[in-house]
């Protein structure tokens, strides 16, 4: 679990994937060793106060490159909310996020269609289901350019598309990953409705199958 | 080596909407203003550079536009180099 300066959601994201069963660590942004992670998570927050741009600066964290390497031989990288606008600043998603269309902050429980289920976090996930999931960002709307879009539908990267689009996103995307599959970028907070208490358990969808296939790989 | 002030302009690219300069747009007819249109909303970063001369200092503020200050995705960059 990589901590940047501004991070805020490592905890949330840290109890819930225990009770999942996973082992987390929290890892400044300042180390350059992985210390043998299968998933590395980078969560949500506000990472360098989010200056010049939404996750500009964390790329250049000396985690990152251990991140990216990781990410390239295949490990398990997701990045929720500021973590996937880290995830594409640092290129190991295609695209970027803009600030919403009405430049509202959004702060509600969407709904999103889980569009592949074919990757290593939607194992668990039933044929046409929709998850029911938080979302809480400025900068959610998801932009790339026509090529780029036409790839992602090709590849079936497109992951997760908002039901009712909240923020402007291009084809109403939520979540995607890169090409390989390893790597999910998304918006909504899955660990922020992982009990049925707080309005959800649909997050425990993404993130148990995401140990499943960490449990499989290894 | 000389010094040079860079000013840098980092606007949304052509063709990408941009909802600062929308709304600041729609603003406009309650100030009594028409015939302003197009209003797009970027930043203006300064800084200097100690260079050979002032290509290499706009080759190198170049760079670190299209590498930091500016997201080539959904952003382009304008680079002004004046000797100090």
């Amino acid at each position: 679990m990589v901590v940047f300066p501004g991070t805020n959601c490592e905890r949330d994201c840290a109890l819930v994937l225990e009770r999942l069963g996973a082992g987390v660590e929290l890892l400044w942004h300042t180390e350059s060793d992985l210390h043998g992670a299968d998933i590395v998570v980078l969560p949500g927050g506000f990472a360098h106060g989010d200056y010049l741009r939404t996750g500009a600066i964390a790329r250049f964290s000396p985690v990152m490159d251990a991140v990216t390497t990781h990410a390239r031989s295949g490990g398990l990288v997701i990045g929720i909310c500021n973590g996937f606008q880290v995830l594409c600043e640092a290129g190991l998603l295609p695209g970027a996020l803009r600030k919403n269309r009405g430049l509202s902050f959004l702060c509600r429980w969407i709904e999103v269609r889980v569009c592949n289920y074919g990757t290593p976090f939607t194992g668990r996930a039933e044929q046409g289901q929709t998850l029911r999931l938080p979302i809480n960002h400025f900068e959610g709307g998801y932009y790339c350019d026509e090529s780029t879009l036409a790839e992602l539908q090709e590849n079936g990267q497109v992951t997760l598309r908002y039901e009712d689009n909240p923020n402007g996103s291009l084809e109403d995307i939520a979540g995607i990953t890169n090409a390989a599959g390893n790597v999910l970028g998304l918006m909504p907070h899955p660990e922020r409705a992982c009990e049925a208490l707080l309005g959800s358990e649909d997050g425990v969808v993404l993130l148990a199958s995401m140990i499943d296939s960490a449990l499989q790989a290894a | 080596m000389s010094r040079y002030l860079a000013k840098v302009d980092v606007m949304p690219k052509d063709g990408i909407s941009d909802p600062q300069g929308q709304t600041i747009e729609r603003a406009l007819p309650a100030l009594g203003l028409q015939g302003i249109s197009s209003v797009r909303v970027g930043k203006s970063i300064s800084l200097q550079i100690d260079a050979a001369d002032e290509g290499d200092a706009r080759r190198r503020v170049s760079e670190v536009c299209a590498r930091l200050l500016a997201n080539p995705v959904i952003e382009s960059f304008h680079v002004v180099v004046l000797p100090l």
